[in-house]
């Protein structure tokens, strides 16, 4: 089939994301891409705006709603950002707590992107109830892992959408020692169907690609990046301090997104979320899933973005394994939280929401009072590299037919799970061919 | 067309929390498949078939302009329409916005606030259109919600009580933390549904389900300043997620305006 007319392509609502958003693409006769849009519709909610105002405790609570997909990550990022602010630091068990809580999220939302989401592109079904008909292990293993996460949650956060316990500190109550060694059996379970799933999902087809955007993930030691850290790593050969985030990440507003589009300083894309953390940090992973990733045909770097539904897999095995280790070595701390008096200042917090790298950064008064608020979510930093995506897959696919081409680009786009609630929000596919 | 009960959800401003819950029925999502026909859910499916539906659920509040005309549609599509969240049912955290300048709000997001269409006020979906069921919650509770479908597949009511959180700590057992530790707690005034999640984890109720039926709000602030609560904070407790709920809203501006207060 070839096309010498214009050609634009449509999606009115992409599928099996999380919020509102379109894709608009549009090339000229001559095969080359003139628009590759990610709209992301999705009415704003101004948080930053209405954080203004309210108490420093309130933060976490307030900022869980921004996503009720990874709320998890924004009750954390809040809390460093500021404990960062009234200088604090929240170590030991509770910090494990934290992580712990964080490995309930990833593995729940990993395991829905991986098992409902994102495996029906690869097996060619409109949903994963419909790939249930015919693949029901695999779904019912997806769901019982996601159960699990949930599970999880709920025992630390009490409940899995917009926990409750968690407070700027620490937590209100801490579980003891006996409630999270009867949970444990159930984790080991799930680690079995995650190393399951992680086959499973090797064995798809997947299309070539390269993203060849530069990487960023948040550098936590010699662990792999999660609840916190030390910073922000890259590939390109640097990385700096979470203080110093706006001084090498910039985002600008486009005018067909609510969400801002942000670059690094010397204007490159660049990418956040399961590849940058598996290709920056695959050294770290544990034991099993490490050997996983091996065994799935993964490398020490992954940069195809359809493989990332391996790397999620993966990444699910890495943090059951981390939360059955938390459970093990956990003691009760002796209070739930540690006492963070408010004083005047800046604070910056960032954690690996399941689809990237979550910024707060939060000015507040003597009082406690928020004067300020900055959120950089995960979708709004990649959106320019999914853009940068879709324009080098319809130059390379550009002799397929307007129904797999629109196929084709919206699974790219899923390829990344993007969040529109997060970034202000998601998403509609347009292809334009005249 | 299957013949089985037409299903379909719909987005308007919201986080997908309450969305979420109806794939978080890990154990009952696959029967439920079976026994309905999904026909719009775009979070979970990319088949997207035209009205009529049996049942709508709506999460989410009016914000824009489009989404004020897209509820009458879906609406017009839907036999039975039911209404998910404090979002849907009172606006949602994003009702903030209600009581502030939007105007200045757009511009301390948005470096060019001319690109950005909203509405001054976040509405519930009662607001616009007539529903047939308002589920409460920041998230609902996923029992609640699988009660809601299975009473509307039934033809009958779905059994939700509008009494208030403290049932549910006795129900549970939990000690009163209002009393055994001097914490403040929205409970008395909140609509049970929860489960009494916050006292069961030793902290105060901060009203993520809303108003319970005909709640006794004056005596809460009352009991809240006896607390030593400042009065700045008991307004803030009430602005939250459920903020422009007509009780809540009454609630915080009592304390705003002590003349009112004195009157009730
Ligand atoms: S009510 Fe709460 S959980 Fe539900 S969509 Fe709104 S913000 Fe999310
Ligand atoms: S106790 Fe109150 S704030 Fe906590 S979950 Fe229940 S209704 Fe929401």
């Amino acid at each position: 089939m070839t096309h010498r007319h214009e050609r634009t392509l449509r999606v009115g609502s992409l599928a099996r994301v999380e919020g509102e958003g379109a894709m608009h693409v549009r090339l000229d006769a001559g095969g080359r891409v003139r628009e590759a849009r990610l709209e992301i519709y999705e009415p704003p909610r101004f948080f930053e705006a209405f954080l203004a105002g309210r108490a420093y405790t309130e933060a976490p609570d307030i900022t869980a709603r921004v996503c009720g997909i990874c709320p998890v990550a924004y009750q954390m990022s809040a809390c460093l950002a500021m404990e960062d602010a009234c200088g604090v630091t929240v170590g030991g068990q509770l910090a494990e707590l934290r992580r712990l809580l964080y490995c309930g999220e990833w593995i729940e939302s990993h395991a829905l992107h991986v098992h409902l989401l994102h495996a029906p592109d690869f097996l060619g079904y409109a949903s994963g109830i419909d790939m249930a008909r015919e693949h029901r292990a695999d779904v019912e293993r997806g769901l019982e892992i996601k159960k699990t996460g949930n599970a999880l949650m709920a025992l630390v956060g009490g409940r899995a959408i917009h926990p409750v316990n968690v407070r700027v500190g620490g937590f209100h109550r801490v579980p003891s020692r006996s409630e999270l060694a009867r949970f444990a059996p159930e984790l080991r379970r799930a680690l079995e169907l995650a190393l399951e799933t992680v086959i499973w999902v090797a064995g798809f087809d997947f299309p070539a690609a390269e993203a060849k955007h530069r990487l960023l993930a948040v550098a936590q030691g010699d662990r792999y990046p999660i609840d916190g850290g030390q910073g922000i790593a890259t590939d390109a050969g640097y990385g700096f301090r979470t203080a110093d985030f706006e001084d090498y990440v910039f985002e600008h507003q486009v005018p067909h997104s609510t969400a801002l589009h942000a670059e690094l300083a010397d204007g490159s894309t660049y990418l956040t979320g399961p590849l940058a953390r598996y290709s920056l940090h695959s050294a770290k992973l544990t034991r099993h899933a490490a050997a996983a990733a091996r065994a799935a045909g993964l490398d020490a770097e992954c940069r195809n973005p359809f493989r990332s539904i391996i790397v999620r897999a993966v990444e699910t095995v890495y943090a059951i394994e981390e939360a059955l280790r938390i459970i093990d070595a956990y003691e009760p701390p002796e209070r739930p939280w540690v006492a963070v008096p408010p004083r005047a200042g800046r604070g910056h917090g960032v954690t690996e929401a399941p689809r990237g790298l979550l910024y707060h950064r939060y000015d507040i008064a003597a009082d406690g009072t928020i004067t300020q608020a900055r959120i950089v979510p995960p979708t709004a930093q990649n959106q320019a590299a999914i853009e940068a995506e879709l324009c080098e897959l319809l130059e390379a696919h550009q002799g397929l037919g307007d129904a797999e081409l629109t196929d084709l680009c919206e699974r790219a786009i899923r390829n990344h799970d993007p969040c529109i609630s997060c970034s202000a929000h998601f998403l509609e596919l347009h292809l334009e061919r005249s | 067309m299957t013949g089985k009960p037409r299903l379909a959800v719909f987005k308007f401003a919201s986080c997908d929390g309450c969305q979420l819950t109806l794939l978080d029925c890990e154990d009952e999502l696959l029967a439920l498949a079976d026994t309905l026909e999904i026909a719009h859910f775009t979070e979970a499916t990319r088949t997207s078939l035209p009205g009529p539906y049996d049942l709508a659920l709506v999460e989410g509040s009016i914000t824009t302009p489009e989404d004020a005309e897209r509820i009458e549609r879906v609406r017009a599509d839907s036999r039975f329409l039911v209404v998910l969240g404090a979002c849907a049912t009172a606006g949602g955290i994003q009702a903030l916005r209600n009581f502030g300048d939007v105007r200045g709000f757009t511009e301390t997001v948005y470096a060019r606030p001319d690109y950005i269409s909203t509405l001054e006020h976040s509405t519930a979906i009662a607001d616009h259109v007539p529903v047939d069921f308002e589920l409460r919650g920041c998230p609902i509770d996923r029992g609640q919600l699988l009660e809601v479908i299975t009473a509307y597949l039934a033809g009958r009511k779905p059994r939700i009580p509008d009494r208030s959180v403290c049932y549910e700590c006795k129900a549970r057992g939990v000690v009163c933390v209002s009393v055994a530790d001097g914490t403040p707690c929205l409970g008395p005034v909140t609509h049970a549904g929860c489960g009494a999640i916050c006292p069961a984890f030793r902290r105060g109720c901060f009203g993520c389900f809303g108003p319970a039926r005909e709640p006794n709000t004056p005596a809460l602030v009352r009991l809240l300043r006896e607390q030593g609560e400042a009065p700045e904070h008991i307004a803030r407790v009430f602005r939250t997620f459920n903020a422009a709920s007509p009780a809540f809203r009454a609630a915080a501006e009592s304390v705003d305006d002590p003349d009112r207060e004195v009157r009730s």
